[in-house]
């Protein structure tokens, strides 16, 4: 690894002070950026351990909301009791994803900042236009079973691998952060970037500016709710394509839904669309496949990823039926039913 | 790769060195440690506890799971001076004298191993997993261990081991970790 200075502030304001120079991380977890940084990936000049800052609670908000703190780990927000009975499915995707180790460590506002795992972002001997900006894309012309099939661009095919920022997505969160230019709150649909021609700008945060806190609005669709993510391995591995739904029922006609899919974009995928056309019909799958189509317009394989596709067309539909009969996935069974 | 960079001069060690107390299988200790050494290099090549295993230097096989604060984490991921004050346990801190810790005497009990070189971080992440107390079936056992990678394939005997223990745990839950 690249020697770098180390800071360990106390403070936000003295945080923010000392990332107010060029190549600088803020390291909380480490699970990726550590990763990245002994890779050669990452090249920090300077690295501030925000640990000891005071981002670590989770709080109730005026609207009936939590506020989590940057630096709840994982698996402290998954099994926060509130979470677990008001937010089940922020619960569920974050069980689904890393491992019980990982999740200990990883951090909420770190969660979001992971970067692609796209193998050629990773392989130094590659041309990569994320990792090296002009160099090129190997994966367009490699191997794409995990690549994206919605919103990549010529520059860029990754996928974003968080399981968390796509039940956030689906929730309607909003990320909190401060910096240079003072406090923001950010929605989570305008947090991520697709790649266009910057892939290597994963997200809308300025240089210097640090996620304080994740804000959840009240409606948490508790009743009707499933994360199902699908993958090669049953446990401890990224998403081909998994999705987010949430449904708001009276008398079994959708009032509200959210759909999200992870796996398949540079950033959680959701069209509003897709999911105005379920409101006002039988929660069932006439409409269940209609808001898939729409929601999957425009997806386009890269050849061994063109299974996507229609998985992600089936995956949709499971997971809302599996949210129509508040029958959810298990994150242990990993039967679908 | 430039030579130099990814193996620092000699002596840039010694120039960035941040002092941190650890304690570590209930001793204390100060070191002065580099920000980019891990806490697995640190363990093992600085204090001789070799027990913690370097599978993949990458967080995807678990071979080198400890318990920091009594939680289970890959110490290749966590730099060591970012743990100043954090208490750790290893797989060498796990026995009480000679007497080994219940799930030592059930890995072998159950023949929960062939190479070993994943068993200190099997081991350690199953402690790290009754501390939670996340895990009743033998379904959420084998998903909650799913960060600890075994290339002997042992899954089956490991997963029986810890069960044996989850249930003695029940009926005896003073069990220290």
């Amino acid at each position: 690894m690249r020697p770098f200075s180390y800071q360990r502030p106390t403070g936000i304001a003295e945080a923010l002070r000392d990332a107010s120079g060029g190549g600088v991380r803020f390291l909380a977890g480490g699970t990726n950026l550590v990763d990245l940084m002994r890779a050669d990936i990452e090249r920090p000049t300077a690295v501030i351990d925000i640990n000891r800052l005071p981002l670590g609670e989770i709080e109730e908000t005026a609207s009936g909301g939590l506020r989590i703190g940057a630096l709840v780990p994982n698996s402290d927000l998954a099994y926060d009791s509130r979470v677990e009975v008001r937010f089940p499915l922020l619960s569920s995707a974050l069980l689904a994803g890393a491992s019980a180790q990982l999740r200990n460590a990883a951090t909420t506002g770190g969660n979001l900042l992971q970067r692609t795992r796209c193998y050629y972002f990773y392989d130094l001997a590659t041309p990569c236009n994320k990792r090296d900006p002009g160099s090129g894309c190997a994966a367009k012309s490699g191997l794409t079973r995990i690549h994206a099939i919605l919103g990549a661009s010529p520059h860029c095919i990754a996928v974003h691998p968080s399981d968390m920022a796509v039940a956030l997505a689906a929730l309607e969160a909003e990320v909190l952060t401060t910096g240079p230019s003072g406090d923001r709150r950010i929605g989570i649909a305008d947090f991520h970037r697709l790649p266009g021609d910057t892939p290597q700008v994963d997200t809308n945060l300025e240089p210097g500016e640090l996620i304080t806190a994740i804000e959840l609005p009240a409606e948490g669709f508790a009743d009707h709710y499933s994360y199902l993510k699908l993958r090669d391995r049953l446990s401890y591995a990224f998403a081909l394509v998994s999705v987010a739904a949430a449904l708001r029922l009276e008398d079994d006609v959708v009032a509200e839904a959210r759909i999200a899919l992870g796996g398949v974009a540079h950033k959680p995928w959701r069209n509003p669309e897709a999911e105005r056309l379920l409101v006002g019909r039988p929660a069932g799958r006439d409409g269940f496949d209609a808001a898939a189509r729409v929601l999957l317009e425009g997806s386009e394989g890269q050849g061994a990823n063109d299974f996507k596709i229609p998985l992600a067309r089936r995956a949709i539909v499971r997971a809302l039926e599996q949210a129509a009969a508040a029958t959810p996935q298990s994150p242990t069974d990993k039967r679908i039913r | 790769m430039e030579a130099g960079i990814s193996r620092p001069l000699p002596g840039i060690e010694d120039r960035h060195a941040v002092p941190i107390r650890l304690t570590i299988n209930g001793v204390e200790r100060q070191l002065d440690v580099a920000p980019w050494t891990s806490l697995l290099d640190l363990l093992r090549e600085r204090l001789d506890l070799t027990g913690t295993k370097k599978g993949c230097d990458h967080g995807q096989c678990g071979a080198c799971t400890v318990l920091i604060d009594g939680r289970r984490i890959n110490a290749c991921l966590k730099l060591a001076v970012t743990l100043d004050g954090a208490d750790i346990v290893t797989i060498e801190g796990l026995a009480q004298g000679d007497g080994l810790h219940p799930l030592q005497q059930a890995f072998i009990r159950h023949d929960a191993f062939q190479c070993g070189y994943c068993t200190p971080g099997q081991i350690c992440s199953a402690a790290g997993l009754m501390a939670e107390g996340r895990a009743r079936t033998r379904d959420e056992i084998r998903e909650l261990m799913s960060g600890n990678i075994c290339r002997c394939g042992c899954y089956p005997n490991i997963t029986d081991a810890i069960e044996d223990v989850l249930k003695d745990r029940v009926s005896e839950p003073a069990m220290p970790v």
